[in-house]
């Protein structure tokens, strides 16, 4: 093991701007499973809104999540050798229609912790994405030290809410980039 | 797990502020409470992998992956560079992602409508994995600047938009790259955003006469530092000083 000194300076951030769509989003990013992969499918949906509480049509929503059983498909995981290989962990949306984005997703495992999904939201007017976190209304949250680390009347802010009478488990998500219900960002 | 530490992640020394109110859109779309701190775990410490199975052959040149008639118009020129983490080592396999406009200033996209002309034969999104050397390198077609509402008679410097995933979580990157001595550069409120004049100078990519190919491309060089640098036991140490 050796010392790690800054000896490079790490680049800016800028705007992914109005018009990410040809570059970023093909079609079908926001579906993360196929037949085979396992676990509990979800609907992960909401709508973001701006700080006048107008949808934001032309956000970008990144996700990242483990599979069923808790594990990350990515080497640093040490439990990587036995990850569900039909599931990748990673998807896209857009918010084109009238501010609502979707992802068909599976509820991540925990490996004994409390599940949760991070999010990232890029947009323009957002000029270095904005980051958040998924927790789940069916879960006791208050046993994850960052969710517990939260000030009390901003926790739900970072709870998606389990909705019956839907086909499929559908959390609602929304994110308000403003005002008095603003979401919880994190500064990584 | 246990061996890898976080060495740093963001500095807001060099990051844009998430309000610049010369640029208007951040008015309404900033957060206004501080960030909260995260203390990074296995789901910050790691991200997407792709690999060359993601990838097809033309996807990192621009003048190919769309021809239907012709040619694509404007100046070709080739982009290249490296994807590095702080400390200056390569960061290998990694996917970048790239979009643009056209050499008219003109993006295919239903929300642009200024008045430039379509290129049947670009489109302008491309996509390629570092090398070992955490070297990538795209052909395409010199962007033009383009008009936009932000104030009267605002037009963007001309620029390629870049998207990095690095090697997990935390270390994402969206930005733009600028080209040298556009004229524009001192009057756009997204570049001034970045309140570090010398962190700036770094979304400049610069002219590179040995990337330029004789009789074909000229080249442009733009190097990427991702935030943060990890020790890792799966990694030996690299020196790449350059
Ligand atoms: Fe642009």
């Amino acid at each position: 093991m050796t010392m790690t000194t800054k000896k490079y300076l790490q680049s800016p951030s800028q705007t992914v701007g109005p018009f990410f769509h040809y570059g970023l989003v093909f079609g079908g990013e926001n579906t993360l499973v196929n037949e085979q992969t396992k676990g509990q499918r979800i609907l992960l949906t909401g709508r973001v809104y701006d700080g006048d509480s107008e949808v934001v049509p032309d956000a970008l929503l990144e996700i990242w999540q483990a599979d069923a059983e808790g594990i990350f498909n990515h080497p640093n995981d040490p439990n990587q050798a036995e990850v569900d290989t039909h599931f990748r962990g990673f998807g896209r949306a857009d918010t084109v229609n009238k501010g609502v984005y979707t992802f068909k997703t599976i509820k991540p495992g925990s490996q004994g912790g409390v599940p949760y999904i991070n999010v990232r939201v890029f947009s323009r007017g957002i000029l270095i994405h904005a980051v958040t976190r998924v927790y789940f209304s069916d879960e006791e949250n208050t046993k994850d030290a960052v969710f517990a680390g939260i000030p009390e009347a901003r926790q739900a802010t970072l709870i998606g809410q389990l909705e019956q009478n839907q086909d499929l488990p559908t959390y609602r998500f929304d994110i308000h980039m403003q005002g008095s219900k603003e979401t919880v960002f994190f500064d990584l | 797990m246990a061996d890898v530490k976080r060495v740093h992640t963001l500095d807001w020394s060099i990051q844009p502020p998430y309000l610049a109110p010369g640029y208007t859109s951040t008015l309404k779309r900033a957060p206004s409470q501080p960030l909260m701190p995260l203390e990074h775990k296995l789901s910050e410490l790691t991200g997407p992998v792709y690999g060359e199975s993601d990838i097809k052959e033309l996807d990192n040149d621009l003048t190919k992956n769309a021809v239907k008639n012709g040619e694509p118009m404007g100046e070709r020129i080739i982009v290249t560079g490296r994807v590095l983490d702080e400390a200056g080592k390569p960061i290998r396999n990694t996917l970048l992602e790239v979009w643009q406009a056209n050499a008219a200033g003109r993006y295919i996209h239903m929300r642009d409508q200024h008045p430039a002309p379509l290129d049947p034969n670009f489109l302008g999104a491309g996509r390629c994995l570092t090398n070992d050397n955490g070297e990538y390198r795209f052909t395409t077609i010199k962007p033009g600047a383009y008009p936009w509402r932000n104030h009267p008679n605002a037009w963007r410097p001309a620029h390629i938009h870049f998207s990095v995933f690095g090697r997990n979580f935390s270390q994402r990157l969206v930005t733009q790259m600028y080209f040298p001595g556009d004229p524009l550069m001192p009057l756009d409120p997204i570049f001034n955003s970045i309140p570090d004049e010398a962190a700036r100078t770094r979304l400049i990519s610069q002219y590179d006469h040995s990337v330029t190919t004789p009789e074909w491309a000229l080249g442009y060089r733009f190097d990427i530092v991702l935030a943060g640098a990890l020790e890792t036991p799966f990694e030996k140490d690299d020196d790449h000083d350059d």
